[in-house]
């Protein structure tokens, strides 16, 4: 189940491709370096004042797990709660699905615009787009959408989709954009962020007022009661659930929890995760529809869009968890230096190498599970405790799998590793290995680094420098220095150099 | 088969390993959370809520409606929205134009007003927060929304230690706004700069009994 749409972008490179372009832009390295310290620092600093921090992200992970395992009957269940509240839920099996869905709410409606809050279930499914090609015009409202629709760009964080723009080149975008897409930036416009924050304000205002139709996300919805949650800083999403006649809510199905009671636990993570902030400035939550107040007619669409598959898999389904708050991009040493864009896809960063490849299939984002260094930042830091590198090894996995069943012939990795388990099941193969390894390394090296090899070897050598193994492997030392019989001499030799 | 039936029947083949003995009736069980919020809730408030930009003061009901002119006063604020059943002595006197919303009053009227008036429903005090319920004293959500300025008056027994605790005071069939401060946005640089779409400025006056005159 998986249409034309987002989750990756078609024509991107693989991902070491990809990242060796984003490593040489030096500009876009120090913005993001800048960024993503100022973040870290925020959020171990709130997220240290609870001192019950690991318990809540236990219960967090424990209620993700239990709703995922009986995922039909709390969507049942919302569905249920939404309609009785005035509300009217619809099923999307992919992006294309939800993507006529809301054209055709849109189209009902008789009007050609809507007002849109930041939302990656919006994006994934590529609804500008579609809307875009039935006539509609999208206008994101929040400030990073915004800043990446105004400069024709791609996202490249989850929270902060314009992470990889410094504020002089967002004043260009302002100066030379905002005139095409309604009322224009101010000439005396600087570069001071609350400068910027004061146009966007200003250009957008006018879209609130008159809009008629609002599309937003969702971060949560309550099984038991029905109520929607949107978490945001700007008041752009209070404006697009409050002042529009119809608001029509896109919602991948596994951001539905069981209870309105639960919304404590996330509703304390999320913030402290995301933001680094105690509470985020506003969060929306509604009910179906309120006479004389809001929109009065409400549509939420259920959106699965290859989440089921990924349900399927016992060991994948836990990225399912994910409520979006991007600490995991914010601490990864990979994100830090390539950015969001060279993952290809919507969902970027250690979360993006686990659940975009099970969005998709493996073999259609095969580079992104090697996109990480497995060194775990990410796991520590994901406030629903995503394992994300066991994820990342259990999809590395399969697109080995997958790689093997669409070949002939086996690949140079696949003979090398056959070649590897043959020398090191034999103590005198892998002897005879280690003494050629060092004479031929020896010949190959300079100032003590193996650099770029010819060959079959390039793959591995190009990218990195391998340092000269030494004269005599410690097998060999072992022999030439033991003394005595086996055991003995064993004793006697960790005693003496302990000593 | 409709799209409903297909995802409802993929989710069942993914979870045929559930078994049945299973039931979602077994949540997980939860124990209550650690206390957050120490014994001092009402400074608590006061303090977390001023640390994201609100403007707090803290006054004796006699000193409330006064405390409310200062707000307005120190903005300059001239025309004020008064949600319907919002205390009429806690409106200071002077020279101001209360909007009230009845017949309702429009976008363009409410984008044009200085400020607005409000009760709480609850106030959280871990997070600095104010949850409008917007019922009587509130009012729709627009009202909140679009004047620059947003005062609220809250009594300091409705200020709840943290947010678990908030959220059982609040009727989920009501819409809700949690707010946390000024709008706000990190999206140039990660870099907190306050005041985007919603009020740039938010006044928050806290009630006490035992406060002296």
């Amino acid at each position: 189940m998986s249409g034309a749409d987002n989750v990756v972008w078609l024509g991107a490179p693989a991902f070491p491709e990809a990242a060796r372009g984003a490593l040489a832009d030096t500009r876009l390295r120090a913005n993001l370096r800048r960024a993503t310290g100022t973040i870290r620092d925020k959020r171990l600093a709130v997220t240290a004042e609870l001192e019950d921090w690991e318990e809540l992200r236990e219960t967090a992970a424990a209620v993700k797990r239990h709703t995922l395992r009986h995922l039909d009957h709390y969507l049942l269940r919302l569905e249920e709660a939404v309609t009785a509240a005035g509300g009217t839920v619809h099923w999307a099996a992919d992006a294309a699905a939800a993507n006529r869905i809301v054209t055709e709410l849109v189209r009902a409606t008789g009007e050609r615009e809507v007002v849109k809050v930041k939302s990656m279930a919006t994006q994934e499914i590529g609804l500008n787009e579609a809307l875009a090609d039935a006539g509609i015009r999208a206008y994101e409202t929040d400030l990073a959408e915004l800043i990446v629709q105004l400069g024709d760009d791609r996202p490249s964080h989850i929270l902060v989709p314009a992470i990889h723009r410094g504020r002089s080149e967002i004043r260009e975008i302002f100066r030379r954009e905002m005139g095409e897409w309604g009322r224009p930036a101010p000439d005396t416009l600087t570069d001071d962020p609350r400068d910027l924050a004061e146009a966007a304000r200003l250009h957008l205002r006018e879209k609130f007022l008159r809009a008629k139709v609002a599309v937003s996300g969702a971060n949560f919805a309550a099984a038991d009661t029905g109520t929607v949650v949107v978490v945001e800083s700007e008041g752009n999403g209070r404006m697009c659930l409050t002042l529009p006649e119809t608001l029509i809510t896109v919602m991948g199905i596994e951001k539905v929890l069981p209870a309105f009671a639960d919304l404590d636990v996330f509703l304390q993570l999320l913030p402290r995760s995301s933001t680094g902030e105690r509470m985020n400035p506003y969060t929306s939550l509604w009910t179906g529809v309120t006479d004389g107040d809001g929109p009065s007619s409400f549509h939420l669409v259920l959106l699965d869009n290859g989440r089921t598959a990924t349900l399927a898999d016992e060991v994948g389904r836990q990225a399912l968890a994910c409520i979006r708050c991007s600490a995991c991009l914010n601490v990864c040493p990979v994100y830090e230096r390539t950015g969001g864009h060279a993952y290809g896809s919507v969902y970027p960063g250690p979360i993006g190498a686990v659940l975009t490849p099970q969005l998709v299939g493996v073999e259609n984002a095969a580079s992104l599970p090697f996109a990480s260094t497995l060194c775990g930042a990410c796991y520590d830091a994901c406030p629903v405790k995503i394992d994300i590198p066991e994820v990342l090894v259990h999809l590395r996995a399969e697109v080995v799998e997958a790689e093997r069943r669409s070949r002939l012939l086996p690949t140079p990795e696949a003979l090398a590793m056959k070649a590897a388990s043959a020398v090191l099941s034999s103590p005198r193969r892998l002897a005879a290995v280690q003494r050629l390894a060092v004479l031929g390394a020896r010949l190959l090296s300079r100032d003590g680094r193996i650099g770029a090899l010819p060959g079959p070897f390039a793959r591995w050598s190009g990218t990195r420098d391998t340092p000269v193994p030494p004269r005599e492997s410690m097998r060999a030392w072992w022999r030439r220095t033991r003394t005595g019989t086996r055991d003995e001499g064993r004793t006697e030799t960790e005693g003496k150099e302990r000593r | 088969m409709s799209d409903r039936e297909a995802v409802l029947g993929a989710v069942r083949v993914a979870l045929a390993g559930v078994p049945d003995s299973e039931s979602p009736d077994d949540a997980p069980s939860r124990g209550p959370g650690a206390d957050h919020a120490g014994p001092d809730v009402v400074g608590l408030f006061a303090e977390r809520a001023a640390e994201y930009r609100a403007v707090v003061v803290r006054v004796a009901a006699a000193d409330a409606a006064a405390a409310v002119g200062r707000a307005l006063a120190r903005t300059g604020a001239r025309s004020v929205v008064v949600p319907p059943g919002f205390p009429a002595d806690l409106l200071p006197e002077g020279s101001w134009t209360w909007l009230a919303d009845a017949p309702p009053l429009t976008v363009g009227r409410l984008d044009t007003a200085d400020a607005v008036v409000t009760t709480v429903a609850v106030g959280i005090a871990v997070t600095g927060t104010v949850a409008l319920d917007h019922g009587p004293g509130q009012g729709r959500r627009a009202l909140t929304l679009l004047p620059d300025q947003h005062v609220c008056v809250i009594r300091a027994d409705r200020i709840a230690p943290d947010v678990p605790e908030a959220l059982g005071l609040l009727d989920p069939y009501r819409p809700l706004t949690l707010v946390s401060g000024p709008s706000a946005t990190s999206d140039i640089e990660l870099d907190r700069v306050e005041g985007v779409h919603g009020p740039r400025i938010l006044d928050i006056v806290v009630i006490e009994d035992e406060r002296p005159h």
